[in-house]
């Protein structure tokens, strides 16, 4: 399948929402030819901001911008951007509720040689604990594209995190896609894997395996994070004998984690497992396959979680059709 | 001074707040708000063409308080509801509670950054407005002051006036004994800035200083205003013990007869 750059995506498109609404400006801390924000500034010198190796400053600038009535977009990795800037995002731009979009480049284990100060696993978590603050996590260009404009029609603060890996197109292709919902990218009748990102296509992948043992594995895209349609999820989750989650993140407060936390109190919840980062922080490696496998975020590990689901609830009564 | 009567206001009931920080920025704010700054009652209110103040250095906010009740902008009826549950003037400043107050801020060291944010956009819209930044001496620790302070010069920001209450007292002790930061004047000359020097509780100087950091054009402005911790009451003068206190109604009573005098 072809394959596509999210953060090409997301510096194409910014240059596209750029040209219609002279009021985005972009922020960038000497990172624009990675996150690829020098396409915007080629285009719109004078509403870029090369704010320096200074994170903090950058997004509390971006809160002043915000106020003077601008759509800033603020970008670093992903690592900086909920991290290093935390405060600055907490104070400024969420409490008062700021018009704020900022986007984590580089996300998740993406940046595979620079190791744990670079890798990015619990940015959804911090983010998502946020009041105020709206989480997204493409799951492919088109997506991307589709988030940078829904970021510059939200009246509020909007975090989306990307990832360098190219990412084949499923978001282009699926039927009945709804914009901040769960979406089924492949049906199946007796698991789910709710996924995101780069996840996405380790889980199709494990699908596919399955569907010769006969298991059927429903693969669901989660990329608005928060809020949590949680209405969506439980759709989803209809029927099924077992839960999994697959994410580039840590499973503390990742998207697993809310929607496990939001199925808690739905009686008749199947058995969830969640595939992610094991409470640990990244570490260098050659190439992101060999990175993926050393984290357990492989096809093979959805795959696995999905026999054993099988496998724990044979014989037990199930969901077995309980409308939530 | 009415803004100090305005504070001990919020005094009353034993409500613990920020005294000392808020005393020393008195006769600024009354400059600022009162002659200085092109602003009304109704560009406050309505968010229209105005100066603006970022109180970077939030926990004065008492005093930012005392001074947008005398314009109006606050009803005189909120100042014994400060802090209090569903009021509107919350214990740092809100820009979404509170009527006059133009950003977030608390966790120091921010509020120079917003400025910068402020004047970038303002520039971008062709609007002329003066920004204000009121920052404290032990905040001056907080590194992103000092990207702050770098970026408006790398911008050729020339629209912000930044404003140090040298009150020489930090929450712990005073910051040459706590944490030294010297040549405060200095290390703002070497990052681009022009820097002025008051006597920050002598009106006429505060005046002129004011007055100086608007004539320069080419620079942006930094005016280094030598301040008391805790001025006007003099149980609270220079005394750490009154950062974030209480006064005891005999304390209330001597500041009361102060005002008085």
């Amino acid at each position: 399948m072809d394959r596509k750059c999210l953060r090409e995506a997301y510096g194409n498109t910014l240059v596209e929402v750029g040209r219609a609404n002279n009021g985005v400006v972009v922020l960038d801390a000497d990172l624009s030819k990675s996150t690829r924000t020098s396409l915007f500034e080629e285009q719109f010198p004078n509403r870029f901001f090369e704010m320096g190796i200074a994170e903090q400053n950058m997004m509390s600038t971006a809160a002043g911008l915000a106020i003077a009535g601008k759509i800033p977009f603020v970008n670093t990795f992903a690592v900086f951007a909920a991290g290093r800037a935390y405060d600055q995002l907490r104070q400024s731009i969420c409490i008062p509720r700021l018009n704020v979009k900022i986007c984590g480049s580089s996300a998740g284990l993406s940046d595979y040689g620079d190791g744990a100060t670079h890798q990015a696993i619990d940015d959804v978590a911090l983010m998502r604990a946020l009041p105020n603050m709206t989480v997204f996590a493409p799951s492919d260009a088109a997506e991307t594209e589709m988030m940078v404009r829904a970021m510059v029609d939200h009246d509020g603060p909007v975090y989306m995190r990307i990832g360098r890996s190219l990412l084949p197109n499923y978001i282009d292709n699926s039927v009945g896609y709804r914009f901040g919902s769960p979406t089924v990218l492949r049906d199946g009748k007796d698991l789910v894997v709710f996924a995101n990102g780069s996840l996405i296509e380790k889980s199709m992948e494990a699908a596919a395996t399955l569907d010769l043992e006969g298991i059927s594995l429903r693969v669901v895209n989660v990329s608005t994070i928060k809020p949590l349609d949680v209405r969506g999820v439980h759709e989803c989750m209809r029927s099924m004998r077992g839960i999994v989650t697959a994410e580039e993140h840590s499973v503390v407060g990742g998207m697993g984690s809310a929607i496990v936390c939001a199925l808690s109190d739905v009686v008749g919840t199947p058995p969830a497992k969640m595939i992610g980062v094991q409470d640990r922080f990244g570490t260098s490696a050659e190439n992101p396959e060999e990175l993926m496998k050393e984290y357990g975020l492989t096809a093979e590990a959805i795959a696995e979680a999905a026999r054993e689901l099988v496998a724990e609830t044979s014989g037990k009564s199930t969901m077995g059709g309980i409308s939530v | 001074m009415c803004l100090r009567r305005n504070l001990l206001e919020m005094f009353s009931d034993g409500k613990v707040g920020h005294l000392g920080g808020s005393c020393s920025l008195t006769e600024i704010m009354t400059c600022l708000y009162f002659s200085v700054m092109r602003i009304s009652k109704r560009s406050l209110l309505e968010g229209s063409d105005r100066d603006l103040l970022i109180l970077s250095k939030g926990h004065a906010v008492l005093i930012q308080y005392a001074a947008l009740v005398e314009l109006g902008v606050i009803p005189r009826g909120e100042l014994d509801r400060v802090k209090t549950l569903g009021g509107m003037l919350q214990g740092h400043p809100d820009m979404c509670t509170t009527p006059g107050i133009e950003a977030n801020t608390g966790s120091l060291g921010q509020g120079l950054s917003i400025a910068l944010g402020l004047a970038l956009g303002y520039r971008l819209d062709g609007r002329s407005n003066t920004i204000y930044t009121i920052i404290g001496d032990g905040e001056l620790a907080e590194g992103q002051i000092w990207e702050a302070a770098m970026a408006i010069t790398n911008f050729n920001l020339n629209s912000i006036v930044a404003i140090v209450d040298r009150n020489r007292l930090q929450a712990t002790g005073p910051p040459d004994d706590r944490f030294n930061i010297p040549c405060i004047d200095q290390k703002w000359e070497a990052f681009g800035w022009r820097v002025h020097t008051a006597d920050g509780h002598d009106i006429p100087e505060l005046l002129e200083a004011f007055k100086e950091a608007k004539a320069e054009t080419r620079k942006p402005s930094v005016i280094i205003a030598d301040t008391v911790k805790g001025k006007g009451f003099s149980f609270a003068e220079d005394n750490p013990a009154f950062h974030n206190a209480s006064l005891n109604s005999e304390q209330l009573e001597m500041a009361s007869r102060a005002l008085m005098e």
